[in-house]
């Protein structure tokens, strides 16, 4: 069984963004830039997978769409065990263009299972996975908190409102990452950072499609009100003022 | 043109987030001076769907089959789009929950239909059609442009107002004819929370970090909650330390929630924690570090210990609910 995980790059999550060009582009300068939270738990998982000879997983593929600055973020992919890496040479300009460079590289490229995160902390826009099933008619399963294979069966759990369900399906399959599918991520270790130099990064080139949608400017939320403090020896008073003044007890 | 809602019922109920959601529906469909349609899959009883006519919708759309009993992403989306298409739908509207996650995507595509994602309050404006959204976890907002005929675009929860707008909708039952064969996903159990309060459904949370120093230390906080009638929610080391389970984590990576109230106890307030609360109206924060971001971002605030602290706010509750 062959994996792929897409991954996006993204700036640190303890960032504190700022913007530039009249609002409209984020200021790059000083960021460090990472695999998305939850693309990393998918690759976490996947390589868990890998390292277990009953799952019979083969592989384990990343791709990106995206310019050459993410390379750095792709190695790292692969230095913490990834065997190959695909990248869309093209700038990710909304969720349905890179969903359509990625479907672009599956259908060339066979996959078992694709996996993607569930939303990435940039534009938190929660559709890439998605519109990439749709695109490929594979069948989907989003909010993903467990992935186990035995015996070449799939067996996911995934959270519902209020409760869980888990529930088997066919490869190929896009399965769409939150948390708790696995622990800590990993991390890269100095035989892992070497042998990543060697391991192959295919680039293709992207092909010609429209984006749905386009971010016209950003802005900063609202500064809130100074804190009140209330003596730690009179809690009521804090209660008094949440029925009273808020009004939201 | 007309603006169609989706939205699922959970055990033939509708709830909250449906009205809210219809609400906000009949607000764009006034923008674009045109009409709002709710779409309801599944069986729910003509009593319960009249309900969606309280908030501005002129047109239940009920399709009924035991086939909607559990989600498929493939054969709900390819419901979806049917009706849309039928009801010349210009904009679609779900919510960002889970359910709507995993389908709004696919309607995209097949509905070639940029989408706006966890939106919070109405367009900027219809002519070029611009929304105002979260990005960067709740660091900034966005302004996308969405360029496509038809918009798709869901609902963070608790972000809008229900408003009451009796419009004498009409019930109309629909036929979709699916293949069975769509059905891909086979669901073999199902795990319900019973008896508390959804954490993303809840008006107020009490949620506990690494300052409550201890998995056998939460008796005041779940009593504290339970007087309130709140979902209980933590941090990430706690639901890492195993000291909650991880779907009571709110966080960049956990459930992003906006109650109205959000008490933060002994939790600091890392920019990751706040990603997942910043949204909440009011945030109470109590720690002993008086320099922890989380007061930067509280309307109230104790600097005190929570294990001497939570105990007096448990009785100050008691006393306010004696009265």
């Amino acid at each position: 069984m062959k994996i792929l995980v897409c991954i996006s790059n993204v700036p640190d999550t303890t960032t504190k963004v700022r913007f530039v060009e009249n609002n409209k582009k984020l200021d790059t300068t000083g960021i460090q830039w990472v695999i998305n939270p939850w693309d990393e738990l998918s690759l976490t998982r996947a390589l868990e997978l890998k390292d277990d000879p009953a799952s019979g997983v083969t592989s384990v593929t990343v791709a990106h769409v995206g310019l050459a600055a993410a390379e750095p973020t792709i190695r790292k992919a692969l230095a913490i065990g990834a065997d190959d890496a695909l990248r869309i040479n093209a700038e990710p300009s909304d969720a349905f263009y890179v969903a359509f460079q990625l479907a672009e590289v599956i259908r060339t490229n066979s996959f078992d299972i694709i996996l993607c995160g569930i939303e990435s902390s940039d534009h938190n826009g929660s559709s890439t996975g998605g519109m990439l099933a749709e695109l490929l008619d594979y069948p989907s399963v989003s909010a993903i908190s467990s992935l186990q294979i035995r015996d070449g069966q799939v067996g996911i759990t995934r959270e519902i409102d209020g409760g869980k369900e888990t529930l088997t399906l066919p490869v190929p399959f896009v399965g769409i990452v939150q948390k708790g599918i696995a622990k800590e991520p990993r991390i890269a270790a100095m035989r892992g950072i070497m042998m990543a130099r060697s391991k192959p990064v295919k680039i293709t080139e992207p092909v010609s499609v429209e984006a749905f949608t386009e971010v016209l400017e950003y802005e900063m939320p609202e500064p809130r009100a100074a804190c009140k403090l209330i003596d730690p020896e009179d809690p009521k008073q804090l209660i008094s003022l949440l029925q009273n003044e808020a009004k939201v007890i | 043109m007309s603006v169609l809602v989706y939205t699922e019922n959970w055990d033939g109920e509708f709830k909250k987030l449906s009205f809210e959601l219809v609400s906000y529906a009949s607000k764009v469909a006034e923008m674009l001076n045109t009409t709002t349609a709710v779409l309801s899959l599944g069986n729910v009883e003509n009593d319960e769907l009249m309900k969606l006519g309280k908030y501005g919708a002129q047109k239940i759309i009920n399709v009924r089959g035991d086939v909607f009993a559990v989600l498929d992403n493939q054969l709900f989306s390819t419901a979806i789009a049917d009706i849309s298409q039928k009801e010349n739908a210009s904009v679609v509207i779900l919510s960002n929950n889970n359910t709507g996650k995993a389908l709004a995507p696919r309607l995209s595509v097949r509905l070639k239909a940029g989408i706006a994602s966890g939106v919070s309050r109405l367009p900027i404006s219809i002519d070029p059609f611009v929304v105002y959204k979260r990005a960067y976890s709740g660091n900034a907002y966005a302004h996308v442009r969405i360029k496509t005929d038809i918009k798709i675009l869901t609902l963070a929860q608790n972000s809008f107002e229900i408003t009451v707008h009796e419009c004498n909708a009409t019930i109309e039952n629909q036929e979709i004819t699916l293949d069975p064969l769509l059905v891909k996903t086979r669901v073999n159990d199902v795990q319900k929370q019973t008896g508390k309060v959804l954490l993303t459904d809840a008006d107020v949370v009490v949620s506990g970090g690494r300052g409550m120093k201890s998995p056998d230390n939460w008796g005041p906080l779940v009593e504290l909650a339970d007087l309130l009638g709140a979902a209980t929610a933590c941090s990430r080391p706690v639901s890492d330390e195993g000291w909650r389970e991880h779907e009571e984590h709110t966080g960049q990576t956990g459930k992003i929630i906006a109650p109205n109230l959000y008490i933060a106890i002994g939790i600091s307030g890392a920019t990751q924690h706040l990603a997942g609360v910043s949204a909440s109206k009011y945030i109470v924060a109590i720690n002993t570090d008086k320099d922890a971001p989380i007061f930067e971002a509280a309307q109230y605030g104790i600097v005190g210990d929570a294990m001497k602290i939570l105990p007096r706010l448990v009785e100050a509750v008691k006393e306010m609910k004696s009265k």
